[in-house]
């Protein structure tokens, strides 16, 4: 009974923050596009364009949803709630830090520590190419069938160098379950140095970890391997025939699998929950951070680019300091330090994504296939046999 | 709890499977397919299987069901005409059937003496550890035979692909 209650509150804490990262990942994708464009980006729905997410949900909540009269009824529904379903599986085994011990209550941070976790990513991977392709052929439109077939073809040659990309730290571990392999990454070398599979002796993982981001954006279908949706050639790809709450899903699909990709990145390369520096200074570190956001925070409101920025500055600045003090507190820390870590790490990837998005332009797509056969896969092999000979070796 | 899932994903399986032989379009015979391996892989996992689990999922479920999906869209299969039944389907069908099922019944019951009823849970031995340590000590031979097999299979399927081409 005790199980299933302490289950049921952790599903619900990681689905209201799984929702909420969702939605603001796409302000905040939204606004760091528009920095690096040199535009402001949403403004006017909240200070900040804060309340742009729920704006954009109420948007796609009451728009007609259209049913095109030429499509195959039963797929059309089905593919966006596969895409969607699917995407959302993943995260209930991605563990955020390590065992806790809250009023006596000891339980692990993540849904249900599965001992074949990263296998259980890769199936769901490997399955949600279907909503995807479905949604291109039940939308009998050609361009629609075109970003399908892409995006399955894609899919299908970037999960081979992902997949042996992933081997490598699995290798290091020797186990399977993410949290035995984030736990093989504590500590440090010499005292300063992470053992992180990334630094990890003798051979650092850092090429395994680049195949991983680079095929990881071509699974995700984000720029620059967004070919199914080129929408100088196919419109909107496979999406073409989509609105409303079904385009949507589709969305969430899509920004659901990136944060996937980001988390199971930090846990396999970057050591998950476990801090970059020794545990004196980075527990402590949260809050000077947080600190230091507070005190920029109160020295805009000094000198505010808006007149509205005299009111919200200081608010935001508030709010900061309050964060700062919460993580100072040494029984908040045993538990909230590890999440700040992993979410600093994941949240960086996910920035790259959105970087990467802000900088590089498109692929062709020939010369996307070609890439990951002939450059992409005999490197993530060469990483693999390297990795194996001194796991072998040393 | 282990019944009614048992239950659950058995039925699930047998409808699939059904709905694969009686639909029309190629299709939705497909995902019925996926069907039936995402269910057998659920049964798999309680049978405390859960390496070949996941890998029915990632290697059917996932790899070759995506290639069927990629080559019946690719194709632009659409609805199979029904060819008319031969006289002798339509009469010899069913007892067919019927016969065979019971010779089989009659084959599992005779030539497997040792069968007990499955207990869920109560075997370890699907772990990825135990696995890997059969394959490379037992089972060492047929499993490098199975590899030098696959290389072959994958160099005839180039050299069959070259010849297309050129």
């Amino acid at each position: 009974m005790n199980f299933i209650l302490i289950s049921l509150i952790k599903m619900a804490l990681v689905f209201a923050v799984f929702m909420t990262t969702l939605a603001y990942l796409q302000w905040v994708e939204r606004k760091v596009l528009a920095h690096i464009q040199a535009r402001t980006g949403p403004l006017r729905v909240g200070p900040h364009g804060l309340m742009q997410p729920m704006a954009d949900v109420f948007k796609l909540l009451t728009k007609e949803d259209l049913l095109p009269p030429y499509v195959n009824r039963f797929f059309y529904l089905l593919a966006p709630f596969m895409a969607v379903a699917l995407a959302l599986i993943s995260i209930s085994i991605i563990p955020f830090g390590p065992e806790i011990n809250i009023f006596g209550v000891r339980t692990l941070m993540q849904i249900s520590d599965v001992n074949v976790g990263i296998l259980f990513v890769l199936a769901i991977s490997s399955v949600s190419v279907y909503g995807i392709a479905l949604a291109g052929w039940s939308s009998n439109n050609k361009y629609a069938l075109i970003g399908g077939l892409r995006s399955s073809a894609q899919m299908i040659s970037y999960e081979l160098p992902l997949t042996l990309a992933i081997v490598s730290p699995l290798l290091l571990a020797n186990h399977l379950s993410f949290r035995a392999i984030t736990d093989s990454q504590a500590g440090f070398y010499l005292g300063f140095i992470p053992r992180w599979n990334i630094f990890q002796m003798p051979f650092p993982q850092i090429f395994g970890f680049l195949i991983f981001m680079i095929a990881g954006f071509a699974e995700t279908n984000r720029v620059p391997f967004d070919l199914p949706e080129a929408e100088n050639e196919l419109v909107a790809g496979f999406h073409t025939e989509y609105s409303s709450m079904k385009f949507a899903c589709f969305f969430m699909s899509e920004y659901a699998n990136m944060i996937t990709i980001s988390c199971v990145a930090t846990l396999l390369f970057l050591g998950g929950w476990h801090p970059p520096f020794p545990a004196v200074f980075s527990n402590w570190l949260p809050s000077l951070v947080l600190a230091a956001a507070a005190l920029i925070f109160f020295f805009q409101a000094t000198q505010p680019a808006r007149r509205i920025d005299r009111f919200s500055m200081p608010i935001f600045g508030l709010g900061a300091l309050l964060l700062a003090v919460v993580f100072a507190i040494p029984f908040v820390q045993t538990f909230l330090v590890p999440v700040f870590w992993f979410a600093a790490k994941a949240g960086f990837i996910l920035f790259v994504y959105i970087w990467v998005r802000g900088t590089l332009p498109r692929f062709r797509y020939d010369q996307l296939m070609h890439f990951a056969w002939t450059f992409l896969f005999p490197v993530a092999l060469i990483n693999l046999l390297v990795t194996a000979f001194c796991v072998a070796v040393f | 709890m282990d019944t009614i899932l048992f239950i659950v994903f058995a039925t699930v399986a047998v409808v699939c499977a059904f709905n694969l032989v009686l639909q029309k379009h190629p299709i939705s015979s497909a995902l019925s397919l996926i069907g039936v391996m995402g269910s057998l892989a659920v049964l798999y996992l309680m049978l405390g299987a859960e390496f070949i689990a996941m890998a029915q999922m990632i290697v059917y479920g996932g790899a070759v069901m995506v290639l069927f999906v990629f080559v019946i869209m690719l194709l632009n299969a659409g609805t199979e005409k029904p060819s008319g039944k031969s006289w002798f389907a339509q009469i010899a069908g069913l007892p067919l059937l019927l016969a065979f099922v019971a010779v089989m019944g009659f084959a599992i019951r005779a030539g497997l003496p040792g069968l007990r009823n499955v207990e869920f849970g109560s075997w370890i031995g699907g772990t990825a550890e135990r696995i890997g340590q059969l394959l490379f000590t037992h089972y060492l031979l047929p499993f490098e035979v199975i590899s030098i097999l696959i290389l072959i299979a994958i160099l005839g399927a180039v050299v069959l692909a070259r010849r297309e081409i050129d």
